[in-house]
């Protein structure tokens, strides 16, 4: 059945986002502190544990699927209700600010990447 | 006209599903005749949806792009954050455990990283624009990294009208850029991987940029990135109006 895998996605967008606006609330913060990360984790065990296979195989995966391919579609429709007006009208302040944070980040991008490469085991010293 | 505008408001997700559909099959046709798939499909519709949020934005004087446009108010309910949220969480179906653990540590100090340079970055920039107020100072920066953190620091720390104004507009140039960017810097900042697309959603953190970035980029990316970029808003919301205030305030 269909609805199972997208009940599945469902509960688990439902519960991650429980659990981040109760994150911002205990540290104070007027924010979802990663509620879709959360929800992304309790798929990633749902989909590699045993346990969920008859939410997670066939026809019920197929329900979670659609909705992976429909991200696409999804993010372009996101794209055209941005409110690029506003962002141009920001002014030359709004604009340096902006561009100047997107370029220091991509450059940081390949120096944060190595931690992640670096072997698990302990990294030679000279 | 009265008949086709009722029909169109009255179904408008799905007036939405047929117009994405088609701005995506001319995208894709103009990715493979003009660029020869050298530029992504997804990107040249990522655009056009940006081009023609632009449009909406000027004609009808609203803040939601095309999506305030009558005839066109689905796309606002089929991209707005519920239907964003539910689709990326999708996306993360199929991820392997192994990939998220090998860049856990890289990603969690990318969101820290990140939210730091960010502030950092937007906050030297209104100095050098002659803002000498704290409050200000610090609400620009915090839009520079998104354009939520922004307005919430602004007003916990009680910033003017004018600073939560150009804190928001930073934080559309950021995540608009990174939409329009990502796909064309991803093969020099080495972003082909898992491990590097976690720390490049740490590092960017708007969660629409990233979002849309890397789906241009390679629609594989996109979990992994999204993951840690959802926690960077809520990381930035804890961090601006507290710890990166008091610095600021220290010097100013």
């Amino acid at each position: 059945m269909i609805i199972y895998g997208v009940a599945l996605l469902s509960v688990c967008l439902i519960f991650g986002m429980l659990l981040g606006e109760v994150l911002g609330y205990l540290l104070g913060v007027q924010a979802n502190v990663g509620g879709v990360g959360i929800a992304m984790m309790f798929l990633v065990f749902a989909s590699n544990s045993s346990y969920f296979k008859a939410l997670t195989e066939g026809a019920a995966g197929a329900g979670i699927t659609f909705w992976s391919a429909m991200y696409i579609p999804i993010v372009v429709a996101m794209a055209a209700q941005q409110n690029v007006a506003a962002a141009l009208d920001g002014g030359v302040l709004a604009l340096v600010a902006g561009v100047a944070a997107v370029v220091v980040s991509f450059l940081l991008v390949p120096v944060l990447s190595k931690i992640g490469r670096g072997s698990p085991s302990q990294p030679e010293k000279p | 006209m009265e008949i086709i505008e009722t029909v169109f408001v009255r179904n408008n997700l799905i007036v939405a599903f047929a117009v994405v559909g088609c701005v995506t099959w001319v995208s894709y046709l103009l990715a493979k005749k003009l660029t020869n798939n050298r530029i992504h499909g997804s990107a040249i519709a990522i655009a056009l949806g940006l081009v023609a949020a632009y449009y909406g934005g000027i004609t009808t004087g609203g803040s939601k792009g095309v999506a305030d446009i009558a005839l066109l108010g689905g796309i606002g309910l089929m991209g707005g954050g519920m239907m964003r949220d539910f689709a990326i969480v999708a996306t993360a179906f199929g991820v392997q455990f192994s990939e998220l653990k090998k860049a856990g540590m890289a990603g969690v100090i990318s969101i820290f990283a990140g939210v730091l340079v960010s502030f950092v970055v937007g906050a030297v920039v209104a100095i050098l624009f002659g803002y000498t107020d704290a409050a200000s100072i610090t609400t620009i920066g915090a839009g520079a990294v998104t354009y939520i953190v922004g307005p919430v620091t602004g007003e916990a720390i009680g910033a003017s009208n004018e600073a939560i104004t150009l804190s928001v507009a930073a934080g559309l140039v950021k995540s608009i850029l990174v939409m329009i960017g990502t796909p064309l810097v991803a093969k020099y900042i080495g972003l082909d991987n898992p491990q590097s697309a976690m720390v490049f959603g740490g590092l960017m953190g708007t969660t629409s940029g990233v979002a849309a970035g890397l789906a241009a980029t390679d629609p594989k990316l996109v979990p992994y990135g999204a993951m840690t970029a959802t926690f960077y808003t809520g990381i930035g919301c804890l961090l601006g109006p507290s710890i990166l205030f008091f610095i600021v305030s220290s010097i100013y």
